[in-house]
C-alpha cells in the first residue's frame, strides 16, 4: 500500500474531490436535469460534479503515478483549539450573551498556541472582551444582549 | 471634457470629510496589515464587509479600496525590512529589495517603492478613468454569451496564475462554482444541495466562506510553525536620494507603470503578473544584468511601481464588468451587491458618485500613503515585531462577530468554521483557496448566463465559439484556450514556477 502511493498529497487530495464530488452528485439525483435546451435546476451541477469527479481522479491518478512531498503532520491542537471555539461561539451566543460567549470563545483560542501563560492569556481575554464591547455593541450598535437568558439576562 | 466633468463629480465625493476620514481609515488600516505579519488584506476586508453594512455605498467602498492598495505598501516595507513578503505580489521585491536593506540602503529602497507606488498609483487612476467608461459602453452590448465567455476567460486567467499544479486550481475553481450553486435555482425555484438544513435555503453565505477560508484557515496554517520573527533593520536611514539616484530609478518606474496597467486589466490577478513581468523586463534591459538579485535599486522600483499600477487597473474589470480579477476584487463585489448594487456596465450610468469617487479616491489614497509611509517608517517596522500570538486571538474574535452580525445567524458561525478546516485541508494539499472563491463569485452568474446563452441558442452550444455572429464571445473562448495552453506548454510553465517560488 506504502509503496502505491508516490504522491500522497496528490493522492489524498484526489480522494476528498472525487468524495465531494460523490455528495453533490448524490444530492443532483432529485432534481430535473433538462436538456442543453431547456435547463433544470439539476443540469450546472451534474456537468460540474462530473467535472470535479473527473479533476479527481486525474490527481488521484498522478499520486500513484509521480513521485511528490508527503501531507505532513496535521496540527490538531491548533485545529481543534480554533474551530471548537468558534462552535462554541455560534452555539452559546443567544443563549449566554456577547459578554460570556466571546470571553469563553477567546480563552479557549489561546490553546492553540504553546507561547500563551495562563495570566497573560486572562488579561488578553479581558482586554478583548472590553474592547469588543465597546466596538461592537455601543460603537456599531450591534442587537446582541450582553448577558443572554441562560445566565439571568434577557 | 466629459473626463473633466466626471473628475470633478469625484472630487466631490472624495474630498468630502466622511470620505476622507474613511478613506485614511482604510490606508492606515491596510498599510497595518501589510506591514504585520500573518494578516492579509483578504482576510482584513473580509473582516470588515460586516461593518460596512452601515455606511453609504460609496464610504464603504473607498475604506474598502484602501486596505487594498494601502496593504500593497505595507506589503513592500516588509519585504525590504525583514525578507517576509506580506503579499505574493511583493515577492518580487524581496529579492533585491532586502539586499539593499542589508547594505544598510534601506532608506532608499523604502523611497523608490513609495515614490514608485505613487507615480504608477496616480497614472493608473487616470488610466481608469479614460478607459472604464467606454469599455462600459462596449459591456452594454454584450449578450448571454460574451458574458459567459468572459467569465470563463477570467477563470482561466485566475488558474494559470494560481501557484502550483494546474489540475488542482481547475477543481478549486469548479468546487467554488458548485458550491455557488448550493440554493434555490433562480429559474425554477427548486431547492437545490440544501442537505436537509433550513439554512442553505438561501445558498452559502459569502462572508463565512471568505472569512473561513481566509481568516480561520490562514490561522490554523499560521499556527503550524510558530517562528517568532526579528527585525533585521532596527533603523532606517537615508529616506532622500541623491539626483545621481533619482535619476536612475525613473526609467523602471515608467516601464513598470505602463506594464502594470496593461496586464492589470487582464482579469485573473494582474498586479502579481506585473511584478514578475516587470522584474524580467528590467533585467533584461539593464546594462549589467548580474547586479539583480545582489541589490540592483531596478529591481525594486519596477516591480514595485507595476503591482501598484496593475493593483490599481484591476479595478477596471471590477467595476465595468462586475467580474473579479482576484479574490479582492470578488469580495468588493460582494460588498457592492450586500448594498444592493448590481456591479455591472450600468454602475457607472447609474451612480456616477458612487464610481467616479471612488476612483478618486484611490489617488487622495496613494497621496495619503506617500506621506504615511516615509515618515512614520520607523512605527511601521516596530509592528512587524509583534508576535503572532498576540494577533490570532484578535482575528478569531472579529471573524466571530463579523459573520454573525451579516443575518444574526448562528448557522453561519458553523460555517465559518467548517470552511476554515476545509481551506486549511486544501492548502496543506497544495489546494489555493483563492481560485475557489473565485468561482463562488461567479457561480450563479455563470450559470445564469449559460442558461440564457442555450435558451437563445435552442441548446447549441456553438454560439460561443460562433466567430461570424459572437465574434466577441469566440475571441474570449480562443483567450481562454490560449492562455491555459500556453501554461502547459512546458517552457513557460517552468517560467511560472520560478516566478512563484519566493
Amino acid at each position: 500500500m506504502r509503496n502505491l502511493i508516490k504522491s500522497p498529497k496528490d493522492f489524498y487530495c484526489g480522494l476528498l474531490l472525487i468524495g465531494i464530488a460523490a455528495i453533490f452528485a448524490a444530492e443532483v439525483r432529485h432534481l430535473p436535469i433538462g436538456s442543453a435546451f431547456r435547463m433544470g435546476p439539476g443540469y450546472f451541477p451534474l456537468v460540474l460534479s462530473v467535472l470535479l469527479a473527473a479533476l479527481g481522479a486525474a490527481i488521484f491518478i498522478n499520486g500513484l503515478r509521480v513521485r511528490g512531498e508527503p501531507v505532513g503532520s496535521l496540527p490538531w491542537r491548533g485545529i481543534a483549539f480554533i474551530a471548537l471555539p468558534v462552535i462554541f461561539f455560534g452555539g452559546t451566543l443567544k443563549g449566554l450573551g456577547f459578554v460570556p460567549s466571546l470571553a469563553a470563545t477567546v480563552l479557549a483560542t489561546t490553546f492553540a498556541s504553546k507561547r500563551w501563560s495562563i495570566p497573560s492569556a486572562i488579561s488578553i481575554t479581558a482586554a478583548l472582551v472590553l474592547l469588543a464591547t465597546a466596538i461592537f455593541i455601543y460603537g456599531l450598535g450591534l442587537p446582541i444582549s450582553l448577558f443572554g437568558p441562560w445566565v439571568g439576562g434577557y | 471634457m466629459d473626463l473633466l466633468a466626471n473628475l470633478s463629480i469625484g472630487f466631490e465625493q472624495a474630498l468630502s470629510v466622511q470620505n476622507l476620514l474613511y478613506c485614511f481609515a482604510g490606508v492606515l488600516l491596510g498599510t497595518v496589515v501589510g506591514v504585520m505579519p500573518g494578516l492579509g488584506p483578504v482576510a482584513t476586508i473580509a473582516m470588515l464587509l460586516p461593518a460596512t453594512f452601515t455606511l453609504p455605498p460609496v464610504s464603504a467602498l473607498i475604506m474598502l479600496a484602501g486596505i487594498y492598495y494601502g496593504a500593497q505598501y505595507g506589503g513592500s516595507t516588509t519585504s525590504i525590512l525583514l525578507n517576509l513578503p506580506g503579499e505574493p505580489s511583493s515577492v518580487v521585491t524581496a529579492i533585491d529589495g532586502h539586499q539593499l536593506a542589508r547594505q544598510g540602503r534601506a532608506g532608499f529602497a523604502l523611497f523608490t517603492a513609495a515614490v514608485g507606488s505613487f507615480f504608477a498609483g496616480t497614472v493608473a487612476t487616470f488610466l481608469i478613468a479614460g478607459f472604464a467608461p467606454p469599455l462600459a459602453e462596449i459591456a452594454l452590448k454584450f449578450g448571454a454569451p460574451e458574458y459567459f465567455s468572459l467569465m470563463i476567460f477570467g477563470l482561466a486567467a485566475s488558474v494559470a496564475l494560481a501557484h502550483g499544479s494546474l489540475l488542482k486550481a481547475i477543481a478549486m475553481v469548479v468546487l467554488g462554482l458548485l458550491l455557488g450553486t448550493v440554493g434555490q435555482d433562480l429559474y425554477t425555484g427548486a431547492l437545490r444541495f440544501n442537505f436537509g438544513v433550513i439554512q442553505l435555503a438561501d445558498g452559502v453565505e459569502f462572508v463565512a466562506i471568505a472569512m473561513g477560508t481566509f481568516g480561520i484557515g490562514e490561522i490554523i496554517r499560521n499556527l503550524e510553525n510558530e517562528a517568532s520573527r526579528k527585525a533585521v533593520i532596527s533603523r532606517v536611514s537615508g529616506l532622500i536620494p541623491t539626483k545621481q539616484e533619482v535619476k536612475s530609478i525613473t526609467a523602471p518606474i515608467v516601464r513598470g507603470t505602463v506594464l502594470g496597467s496593461a496586464l492589470g486589466i487582464l482579469p485573473g490577478g494582474g498586479a502579481v503578473l506585473a511584478s514578475f513581468a516587470s522584474y524580467s523586463v528590467e533585467k533584461r534591459v539593464s546594462s549589467d544584468p548580474g547586479r539583480f538579485g545582489k541589490g540592483a535599486i531596478e529591481g525594486v522600483a519596477g516591480p514595485e511601481a507595476a503591482n501598484n499600477a496593475g493593483a490599481q487597473t484591476s479595478f477596471i474589470p471590477m467595476l465595468t464588468l462586475g467580474i473579479p480579477a482576484n479574490p479582492v476584487m470578488a469580495l468588493m463585489i460582494g460588498a457592492l451587491i450586500i448594498q444592493g448594487i448590481v456591479p455591472g456596465p450600468n454602475v457607472m450610468s447609474e451612480r456616477p458618485q458612487l464610481f467616479w469617487g471612488v476612483i478618486v479616491s484611490m489617488w487622495i489614497g496613494n497621496a495619503m500613503l506617500l506621506v504615511l509611509n516615509l515618515p512614520l517608517i520607523g512605527l511601521w517596522a516596530r509592528l512587524m515585531t509583534v508576535p503572532y500570538r498576540m494577533l490570532y486571538p484578535t482575528i478569531v474574535a472579529v471573524c466571530c462577530i463579523g459573520v454573525f452580525s451579516v443575518n444574526s445567524s448562528p448557522f453561519d458561525v458553523y460555517v465559518m468554521a467548517f470552511f476554515g478546516v476545509l481551506g486549511y485541508v486544501l492548502t496543506k494539499l497544495d489546494c489555493e483557496p483563492a481560485p475557489l472563491l473565485l468561482g463562488f463569485v461567479i457561480g450563479r452568474l455563470i450559470e445564469e448566463y449559460l442558461r440564457r446563452a442555450m435558451l437563445l441558442s435552442r441548446g447549441d452550444p456553438s454560439v460561443f465559439v460562433d466567430f461570424y455572429d459572437r465574434p466577441v464571445s469566440a475571441s474570449f473562448m480562443i483567450l481562454s484556450l490560449i492562455t491555459l495552453v500556453a501554461v502547459c506548454v512546458p517552457a513557460i510553465g517552468r517560467r511560472r514556477e520560478e516566478a512563484f517560488r519566493g
